[in-house]
């Protein structure tokens, strides 16, 4: 008989396991829903397939500026792209020479995230023209724009039943909207940690850098950057705004025990019981892991460069790590 | 101790201080006696009629702090290695592109031009401001006078009731020094676009008695005057005279004098309104104006800021231009956009852009200046320059000769001669109309 046990993710252990060199600076990557592939953005206008198998990549043309917005329907057929040229593009994932089979002009000015509903069948995207839209995945036509947002809208994501849609703004106001109750709005909260109007260069900075469902639903975590001191020289720290998602309360500030600058990229909650979040910013890369019941995190792991963007296997072993320094790195969380 | 500008003539003994504080010592009730709106006392004021008549040359410069990035504005070189996530469009003249982030401006282009191929050879913002500024190379224990000061000492008429040099910025710090030339050509700062201060009547000197002041100031400088009378004395007087003619001319630095169509055209940020404001001051023959923009120092996330930046600068700045040439201005009005550099072509890893002034554009256009130009080149990622090198002293020989300043003479202060531009450097001639 052999054993099935699962070992449990142990965070002193992470490990790279290996790293692609691209042309170009990273700007994201995400997995593909069976982890055949992680598909990247970078500062190249191109969307990349890396197969880590083969150790090759192919190139995604459509966009005329960077990719940070992707996801992959739940089934592996489609990946979608979304644009700083305001384009929302179909791709068959696994196609051999993939070419765009739809591109809609969705947004004036960036797509900054995209996420598809866990049915499969609706794309939510967001952008700087303070909008959220709704997509038919399947023809690729427009369902509702949802209006609300006074700043550039920065992230949008589906709870895990898909009976809710968040977003987030530049200035941390963070909404629902209600899918089985005709889009209804709700204000959840003001993340006042993830926003500052810099009064010295009079600019606002902050906004939803990454934003994560626990799997059951029970927690929403939004990250980004907080305690901005200089935000034209990016003198901050990151932070993870972690929400009671059934209450629909702020509960806990995730913070890092030592001020590295940085901002959170990205941000998942691994089912062995701890969040994880990427840093990247002037204080290099680091992985941080949270119980949730602390401000601080109980381990953190220096990468090799800073992060861009990450993304779990849908197993939960391997993480993609989108790097500054034009690397894709996987690293191992649990063997 | 006297000044080095102690030349005993008039408007070097008419100090900025003595200006102001006859300033404070004025009164509304004069303004209020001369004429009942702002619009028939400046035409009724025979110097500000003599100045727009005679087609007086102006200039506004627009100074955007910190060192906007080239790349996200005057000169994208998109999908390349450094060019960012912006696209190029075009222009209303052929063949010239800008950023995506300059959609306004870009309709415009026909009345400007660009200079793509600054090499300043510096990357600190103080030395930067004030060599782009003054047209010189700083060197410690060295003041070069302010392009404002240079402009008010050199077009602004003789009894002109207005200051030639005015800065409209936001709250802050910093101002235009007029070094040697004296300091009546010193900038005279509106801060946050409020009036300057000291030019409204204190509130506990009524009417009356600042009447009567005044009148009792005039019978006994008019008393010494008739026996000791020295360009001392007339210089003081006319110090006075000059702050009163301010004071009735108040309302020249209110821009909410201006249209209510025109205020929600401009925009509500600050910004957009100091440059509806720089156009009445330019529109009542102020020669000089000079409008901050803050701030462009993006080390960090350099592509949202100039989202935020430039999307605050574009509507307004476009409108500007469009109503200085609507309103048959924009051929005496020289029109500059500057920075103390640009930003360098390599993104760092925190997506920002840090200093560079190696290879970096500014914008020009209106009064003698080739209106469509496009002069000189980077190279395909922006790394360098590669034809038609110049520098802040060419601009700034460039700047005054399109005004019909003789860059090349010389100011005579106080028996010292004082090279008005850098005799090392000439200006682009190709830009001049």
């Amino acid at each position: 008989m052999t054993s099935t046990a699962a070992t449990e993710a142990e965070p002193e252990k992470v490990q790279l396991d290996s790293e692609y060199k691209h042309a170009r600076p990273l700007t994201s990557c995400i997995w593909d829903s069976q982890s055949r592939y992680v598909f990247f953005g970078a500062e190249d206008n191109l969307v990349h397939r890396y197969d880590p198998k083969e150790k090759s990549s192919t190139s995604f043309t459509v966009h005329d500026s960077w990719v940070r917005a992707m996801a992959v329907t739940p089934n592996g057929e489609l990946l979608l792209t979304g644009g700083y040229d305001g384009r929302l593009a179909w791709w068959l994932a696994a196609a051999e020479k993939p070419e765009a089979i739809r591109v809609v002009d969705a947004h004036q000015g960036w797509i900054r995230a995209l996420s598809i509903s866990p049915d499969g069948a609706t794309i939510a995207t967001c952008g700087n023209d303070r909008l959220v839209k709704l997509w038919n995945a399947n023809d690729g036509k427009p369902i509702r724009e949802l209006k609300g947002h006074e700043s550039h809208v920065y992230n949008v994501g589906f709870s895990p039943d898909g009976k809710t849609l968040v977003s987030c703004d530049l200035k941390g106001f963070l909404k629902s909207w209600d899918m089985s109750n005709d889009l209804a709005a709700r204000d959840i909260a003001k993340i006042e940690a993830l926003h500052k109007y810099d009064t010295t260069f009079r600019a606002d900075i902050g906004g939803a850098r990454c934003i994560g469902f626990r799997p059951d639903g029970t927690q929403l975590a939004i990250g980004g950057m907080t305690n901005v001191t200089n935000a034209f020289a990016g003198v901050g720290e990151i932070a993870v705004g972690l929400f009671d998602w059934n209450q629909g309360k702020l509960i806990q500030l995730l913070e890092a025990k030592e001020k590295i600058r940085g901002v959170a990229w990205g941000v998942a909650f691994h089912p062995d019981g701890f969040w994880m979040a990427l840093a990247g910013g002037g204080g290099g890369g680091w992985l941080y892991y949270w119980k949730g019941d602390t401000d601080n995190e109980f381990y953190k792991f220096k990468l090799k460069n800073e992060g861009r963007g990450m993304s779990l296997t849908s197993d939960n072993n391997r993480l993609a790590v989108a790097h500054a320094d034009s690397h894709l790195r996987i690293y191992r969380i649990k063997s | 101790m006297k000044c080095m500008y102690s030349c005993q003539s008039a408007e070097h003994l008419s100090s900025r201080r003595s200006f102001l504080s006859g300033m404070a010592a004025g009164s509304m009730g004069v303004a209020a006696s001369l004429s009942p709106g702002l619009g028939g006392l400046l035409t009724a004021n025979p110097v500000i009629a003599a100045q727009l008549k005679s087609g007086s040359k102006r200039i506004l410069n627009v100074f955007l702090h910190g060192g906007v990035s080239q790349l996200e504005s005057w000169d994208p070189k998109p999908n390349t290695d450094t060019g960012g996530p912006f696209r190029a469009i075009p222009t209303s003249v052929p063949g010239i592109h800008i950023s995506e982030l300059l959609p306004h401006t870009a309709k415009q282009m026909h009345r400007l031009s660009l200079i793509r191929s600054l090499n300043t050879k510096n990357g600190d913002h103080g030395r930067g401001q004030i060599e782009m500024t003054t047209g010189r190379k700083r060197i410690p224990g060295t003041d070069y006078p302010h392009l404002g000061a240079v402009v008010a000492k050199s077009l602004t008429p003789e009894n002109f009731p207005l200051p030639g040099h005015i800065l409209i910025r936001g709250a802050g710090s910093g101002s235009g020094s007029a070094a040697y030339l004296g300091p009546k050509y010193s900038s005279v700062v509106m801060n946050e676009g409020k009036p300057p201060e000291y030019t409204a009547r204190p509130a506990t000197l009524t009417v009356e008695d600042d009447q009567r002041r005044n009148a009792f100031r005039s019978k006994v400088n008019d008393r010494f005057a008739s026996r000791r009378r020295t360009a001392d004395t007339d210089s003081y007087t006319y110090s006075y005279d000059q702050a009163l003619d301010l004071l009735a001319a108040r309302d020249v630095f209110d821009v909410t004098r201006e249209p209510k169509s025109d205020q929600e055209r401009y925009g509500v940020s600050e910004f957009g309104q100091h440059c509806l404001l720089a156009r009445r001051l330019l529109e009542k023959g102020v020669p000089f104006v000079q409008v901050n923009h803050s701030n462009y120092d993006t080390h960090h996330e350099n592509f949202d800021f100039h989202i935020e930046q430039l999307g605050e600068f574009d509507l307004p700045f476009a409108c500007l231009v469009a109503d200085l040439a609507d309103r048959g201005m924009l051929e005496d009005t020289l029109i500059c956009v500057m920075s103390e550099f640009g930003r360098t072509p390599k993104i760092n890893s925190r997506y920002g852009r840090d200093h560079w002034g190696t290879a970096w554009s500014v914008l020009l256009g209106g009064a003698g200046i080739q209106p469509g130009a496009l002069i000189g080149k980077t190279n395909d990622n922006g790394t360098e320059v590669v034809d038609r090198e110049v520098d802040h002293g060419h601009l700034f020989h460039t700047i005054l000769q399109a005004v019909g300043v003789d860059s090349t003479g010389e100011f005579d202060v106080g028996g010292r001669k004082y090279p008005i531009a850098d005799p090392a450097k000439s200006s682009i001639k190709e830009l001049i109309a």
